[in-house]
């Protein structure tokens, strides 16, 4: 008797666990194929954003443009190529090199520490490879700070369906990142980024297309700037208020969704729309929205007006001023983790040039762009001003971010 | 919110992988009624370079990151 329910117990624990491992083995499959189906709608939007035809790859042609930021008292500048060319008929190599010369005398630089200049190279290069309606696309990327040295790869896959109406399309990077800090030999710390991301791009009339991209993003690692501080009451100081470097946590995950339009309107011209929705395990949110207009003027001008406008809610463990140090476990005072808003107002125009001034048989275009941005913060205080220690006026600034570019088509 | 997603997601699948066929929808705007979708014009990636350089300013100064398409993929600075 004694052996039978021995037995009996043995079995159903047999059965017990047989149970488990079947509900794990379900939910790993759950998790395996739900994100197989979410990447199985991807490919589209990521390559191919415009796909209103059949794949294609994209032309031939070369840009070289200026950029210039200048505004909260960072001025920022530099040249930038960007070169695609087919090597054959279903291959496309692109390059892109981009430099930053910075100097920056920034409200949070200039309460802290001394004003600075520094250099960012970034180089990447690219492969595009079209067989029949799919295209996949393999990119590397290095940038390089005295104080900061970034590589990541990434692989995408677009794919033209449904009579050419559908594109869908999905991708994922890998980013590997060494930080420094300059003036400190012994600092080195890392940190690294997985990004996954799918899209579906809709034709739904012969005037209007759609799209929907999701991108979720992961780091783990040393994410702080290396040279922030925070600030907190301290009133064994004169002016009553001490610092601390700041801490975060070592894991940041997001997840992006952003709704894109684009209609061609009656008398040729087109309007764009899109609206982004970012949510991360930081606790922040955020929402932008943007709407584009681009008008021909005769046949060699182009009119692009463009507004935006942005904002977004803190990290949890942001803070304009901690009441003692320490505070609390994880500590942020930079601005873009703090609760703001902004507004861009964006002009351009682009000029055909006349066949007399272009190279060739080539045909090249002149760009300017113009865009304004107005940043608000909500809970961000500039300490240079007066009023006394959390009593300072809100921080706010104006940029104005140029582009300057030639595109020749060959 | 995420359940909600992952539905819209396996829908969304099932729709592209069949084609759509399952659900007897043929292609509804003709290839040769596209030419105002092929105009240059209606490109969202008329200026590579230029886009690159706004994903670039605006990733650094915003906390929002991902889903920017072709043209985005994070700052590589500090």
């Amino acid at each position: 008797m004694q052996k039978e329910q021995k037995v009996v117990v043995v079995v159903v624990t047999k059965l017990n666990s047989m149970q488990k491992m079947k509900v794990r083995c379900l939910s790993v499959l759950k998790f395996v194929v739900s994100l197989s189906l979410s990447l199985s709608i991807a490919l589209g939007v990521v390559l191919n954003i415009s796909s209103s035809q059949a794949a294609v790859l994209g032309a031939d042609r070369v840009d070289v443009l200026y950029h210039s930021y200048e505004g909260g008292g960072m001025k920022i500048d530099g040249p930038s190529i960007l070169l695609r060319k087919k090597a054959t008929e279903s291959v496309s190599i692109t390059a892109y090199y981009y430099l930053d010369s910075i100097s920056s005398a920034s409200v949070d630089v200039l309460s802290t520490a001394s004003a600075y200049t520094e250099e960012r190279n970034e180089g990447q290069l690219g492969i595009e490879y079209l067989h029949e309606k799919t295209i996949m696309s393999f990119n590397v990327r290095q940038s390089d700070e005295d104080d900061y040295f970034a590589q990541s790869l990434s692989f995408n896959v677009s794919h033209d369906t449904f009579g050419d109406l559908t594109n869908i399309s999905m991708g994922f990077s890998y980013g590997d990142n060494d930080i420094k800090r300059n003036g400190d030999e012994i600092f080195e710390e890392e940190s690294q980024q997985y990004r996954i991301r799918a899209g579906i791009n809709q034709i739904l009339t012969r005037n209007l297309t759609a799209s929907l991209s999701i991108e979720a993003i992961a780091d783990d690692g040393y994410l702080n700037n290396p040279y922030r501080t925070v600030r907190y009451l301290d009133n064994s100081t004169p002016s009553g208020v001490g610092y601390q470097s700041e801490i975060y946590p070592q894991t940041r995950n997001s997840f992006a969704t952003k709704l894109s339009a684009s209609y061609y309107l009656p008398y040729r011209a087109a309007l764009f729309f899109h609206y982004r929705y970012f949510s991360d395990s930081w606790e922040i949110k955020s929402s932008d929205v943007e709407l584009g207009y681009r008008h021909p003027i005769g046949d060699a001008f182009e009119l692009e007006l463009k507004l935006r406008y942005y904002q977004q809610s803190q990290a949890d463990f942001y803070s304009d001023l901690f009441a003692y140090k320490d505070a609390q476990n994880y500590l942020a005072r930079d601005k873009e983790l703090s609760d703001f808003d902004n507004m861009t107002i964006g002009f351009g125009i682009t000029y055909s040039l006349p066949d007399s001034l272009s190279f060739g048989s080539s045909r090249s275009e002149a760009s300017l762009q113009w865009d304004y941005i107005d940043f608000s913060y909500n809970n961000f205080r500039n300490p240079l001003d007066e009023g006394g220690v959390g009593n300072e006026s809100l921080y706010g600034f104006s940029a104005n971010v140029i582009r300057a570019f030639y595109s020749v088509y060959f | 919110m995420s359940k909600t997603i992952v539905r819209a997601v396996f829908l969304l699948s099932v729709i592209s992988l069949t084609g759509c066929a399952s659900l007897s929808i043929e292609p509804w705007v003709k290839p040769y009624e596209r030419q105002n979708l092929a105009d240059p014009i209606m490109s969202a990636s008329r200026h590579p370079i230029a886009n690159k350089h706004v994903a670039h300013v605006l990733d650094g100064r915003e906390a929002a990151r991902g889903a920017e398409g072709a043209e985005g993929g994070g700052c590589g600075c500090n």
